[in-house]
């Protein structure tokens, strides 16, 4: 078997099939990047996998999954000022998190160099919206690199450091879902280890650190200049680069998977488009931008998501009194989605078309595959809570969902998230929706990874405003959306053991003075917990805990000593009464055409969190 | 010549773990081949794809819709979704006949697709219907292994060849694992 680990240390040249997520870690190694921080979020998580194949002894560099995206922005910003390259990777939206630091980055002297990889999201695999990153490179003046494939998400991330320990700026590489998850053979460079110098070496005359109003516009005006430097300097960089068909009626500028979908789109095409792929999104290369512009008649910009480089591209022209023909976005379908090769086959076809065959319209009549939206897995002890919750509640109370699991809670059978917007709002919008009423009970619910994250200043307003607001929290000992990473409570970190900070004690600390707390198993008690507590003119918690199944039973079936359990339903006994694949709706149980139920022997994990659910006592443990 | 490999299921089936033998077995047969798997909330219990696209002329890792030379399938919903949205008239679904309910189905408001469905529709479209279902399989997790060695058997993928697999599985597996796996495997090629 092939150890990751080792493979990713090698003193010797190799290649090997990674995805994107991998291929950066051996580029961190490289490059002697010796900070780096994270909190998970997809599409990201998988580099801190491949960081965790590495033992901790042999990792030459530190690494930590920090409390949120702000916080891991920060560690990574010290260590860099402190003399150390370092590096922040986070999820699309963490950005929004990280935002209040990120923006100053660009005005800083950053010694020791600092890279922020962007995981974004567009098509929204994964994210609340699929919202584009690249607004805030001009926001905050800094440099992003935007590579198309693992090989480039290596080569760039190598060229990420080297600009920003030349500079001292921070550089952007901004990934996306279908680069961080794409798997190809990269041929990789061997790996020369430097000394690994821990001197601390930050000093203040290095700075201004302090961004007061006197500094603030000689920072600004640096972080400009800098800027325009790259700009220059990009025009002449590998990472941009032309592909010529001999074309100069049209050209394509685009960068990014995008350029990806493209190729596969042109091929067998006779009279190719010239093809401007950019790897520097910002500064955009201005210089090779016009001389591309002024060679050909019309020049379509192929850009995924919103118009950031378009009004750029046009503004150029129009500066240099360029006159053929730019096109960007046609519509608003054009700022939506994934550019896969089926978008940009459209795309172009309404551009240009006279360029691609039509395609033939999607065939009807095929038979019905029924929908499978993601659910919780067997086991979940957030199946048993809301089951449990949604009884203890009346249909008017309003229940608001976070981020995590648990927010699958909104689909049918439980219906019991209403609402939901980003990580850690759920007690704060409830508490807007608490004020001016009781009749209506305001149920928020939260994780425990979320509660560390962005949970606690809205926990600590409505315990401050007095808002009359049940939180549920729903426990389950680790970050598992993700991937199961440790949290604060857990007791250890990414790298060792370390003293838990459990949910509980926070809350007393605070001075919540109604605290419940109950495994989510126990539903009768559940229930009777989420109602007292509901009654309470005041803020109020119940912790629902138990701990993620998926997790447990990983870990369960590793033992040697390991027995699988299930449960069945035997036919004698099950009256049709369909409560545990209708209401309970464990995705276990299995309806059969008898109308009667079976257990899914593939799925049963043998929790028996579904046994008091059947009104007709029908769900026995398997002997 | 370029051959398109649509790998799909619930997550949980181990669909990553195939997808990803699947590309070293092309990579160790000497092909050019790129893939991407769906993450995040698609493994909890959703539908999770994993596309392989093998040729020299490959650059998105993406399949176009209907553009599959073969679609691989764990679950038998799967194997129909699969069908009507990515398998191209004449082309091959090889599918492992399990049944994971899904929501729709479980709640009462659609019929679990039939199995002679799924071969009707492939008569229909001139798909060659390969299915699998091994009832003797030691551990439910290695269906994946049994659809790995029916496409070894049917020869499905050109130029990926018996060895070419096992050496897949050395990569991925080790100990005792490795051992079942590649007995099940051995057995199932015949």
């Amino acid at each position: 078997m092939k150890q990751l680990g080792t493979v990713l240390l090698s003193r010797q040249p190799f290649s090997e099939i990674v995805i994107g997520n991998t291929a950066i870690v051996r580029a961190m190694i490289e490059t002697g990047t010796r900070v780096v921080t994270s909190y998970p979020g997809s599409p990201t998580p998988e580099i801190a996998e491949a960081i965790k194949s590495i033992p901790h002894d042999e990792r030459p560099f530190y690494f930590e999954f920090s409390t949120n995206e702000k916080v891991a922005t920060e560690v990574a910003y010290g260590a860099s000022v402190n003399g150390h390259l370092s590096c922040v990777f986070f999820k699309s939206v963490g950005l929004n998190v990280a935002a209040d630091t990120f923006v100053q980055l660009g005005h800083m002297n950053l010694t020791g160099g600092m890279v922020i990889v962007w995981g974004d999201d567009p098509g929204a695999h994964s994210s609340q919206n699929e919202q584009d990153n690249r607004h805030f490179a001009l926001l905050s003046y800094t440099p992003v690199l935007e590579p198309a494939t693992p090989a480039e998400v290596y080569s760039f991330y190598k060229e990420a450091a080297r600009i920003s320990v030349e500079k001292g700026m921070p550089v952007v590489l901004r990934l996306t879902t279908h680069v961080c998850h794409q798997k190809e053979k990269v041929s990789f460079g061997g790996w020369d280890p430097t000394p690994w110098d821990k001197t601390p070496r930050f000093d203040p005359k290095n700075g201004p650190y302090i961004p007061i109003t006197t500094e603030v516009f000689p920072m600004k005006r640096r972080a400009l200049k800098r800027l325009a430097e790259l700009s220059a300097a990009f025009d002449a960089s590998p990472m941009n680069r032309s592909e010529d068909h001999k074309n100069r009626d049209r050209g394509i500028i685009t960068f990014g998977t995008t350029y990806l979908s493209l190729m596969d789109v042109l091929r067998g095409v006779k009279k190719r488009p010239d093809i401007l792929k950019l790897g520097t999104i910002h500064p955009l290369p201005t210089g090779l931008i016009q001389a591309f512009l002024e060679s050909h008649r019309e020049v379509k910009i192929l850009e995924e998501l919103d118009a950031v480089i378009e009004p750029q591209i046009k503004a150029l022209a129009y500066d240099k009194g360029i006159a053929n023909r730019i096109s960007g976005k046609r519509d608003a379908e054009e700022w939506i989605g994934e550019y896969t090769p089926d978008k940009v086959h459209g795309i172009l076809r309404r551009e240009w078309p006279d360029l691609l065959p039509e395609r033939p319209p999607r065939p009807e009549g095929r038979p019905y595959a029924p929908k499978r939206p993601a659910q919780m897995c067997p086991g979940c002890g957030h199946r048993s809570a809301f089951y449990a919750i949604k009884k203890a509640l009346a249909a008017t109370d309003i229940k608001v969902g976070d981020i995590g699991c648990h927010s699958l809670g909104f689909l049918p059978p439980y219906n019991m998230n209403e609402l939901l917007m980003c990580m850690g709002a759920s007690v704060p919008m409830g508490s807007g929706l608490s004020l001016f009423q009781t009749e209506r009970k305001v149920v928020a619910f939260l994780g425990d990874s979320t509660f560390f994250h962005a949970g606690l200043p809205g926990i600590v307003n409505a315990i401050f405003n007095r808002h009359r607001v049940t939180l549920i929290l729903m426990e389950n000992g680790t970050t598992a959306m993700t991937g199961h990473q440790d949290h604060p409570a857990v007791g250890k970190n990414f790298n060792e053991i370390t003293e838990a900070i459990p949910v509980r004690r926070v809350l007393e600390g605070l001075g919540v003075k109604h605290i419940f707390e109950v495994d989510a198993y126990q539903q009768g008690k559940l229930i009777e917990l989420v109602k007292q507590a509901v009654e309470i003119p005041e803020f109020s918690v119940v912790i629902a805990k138990h701990p993620c199944m998926l997790k447990y039973m990983r870990e369960q079936r590793r033992k040697p000593d390991f027995k699988e359990k299930q449960v069945m339903v035997p036919p004698e006994l099950c009256d049709g009464v369909h409560e545990c694949v209708e209401k309970f709706a464990c995705p276990t149980f299995t309806r059969l055409p008898n109308g009667k139920v079976t257990v899914n022997t593939d799925l049963c994990i043998g929790d028996g969190s579904c046994i008091q659910t059947c009104p007709s006592k029908a769900i026995k443990p398997k002997a | 010549m370029n051959t398109n490999i649509y790998i799909t299921g619930v997550g949980g089936q181990g669909i990553g773990m195939l997808a990803e033998a699947l590309i070293r077995a092309a990579d160790h047969a000497g092909l050019a081949v790129k893939g991407v798997d769906t993450h995040g909330l698609a493994q909890r219990g959703g539908i999770v794809v994993s596309h392989l696209r093998i040729g020299d002329e490959v650059y998105s890792p993406l399949i176009p819709e209907g553009d599959a030379d073969i679609a691989v399938a764990l679950e038998r919903h799967e194997a129909l979704r699969a069908l009507n949205g990515f398998v191209k008239d004449g082309g091959t679904l090889v599918w492992y006949d399990t049944v994971w309910q899904p929501l729709e189905v479980r709640v009462g408001a659609a019929p679990e697709v039939a199995r002679e469905t799924v071969a009707e529709e492939c008569e229909r479209r001139t798909v060659k219907n390969v299915r699998v279902r091994v009832d003797d399989l030691p551990d439910t997790r290695m269906q994946n292994i049994a659809l790995m060695a029916a496409i070894c058997r049917e020869g499905l993928i050109p130029g990926i060849k018996k060895e070419h697999y096992e050496a897949a599985m050395g990569d991925l597996m080790e100990g005792r694992m490795l051992e079942k796996n590649r007995a099940l495997f051995a057995r199932l090629i015949g």
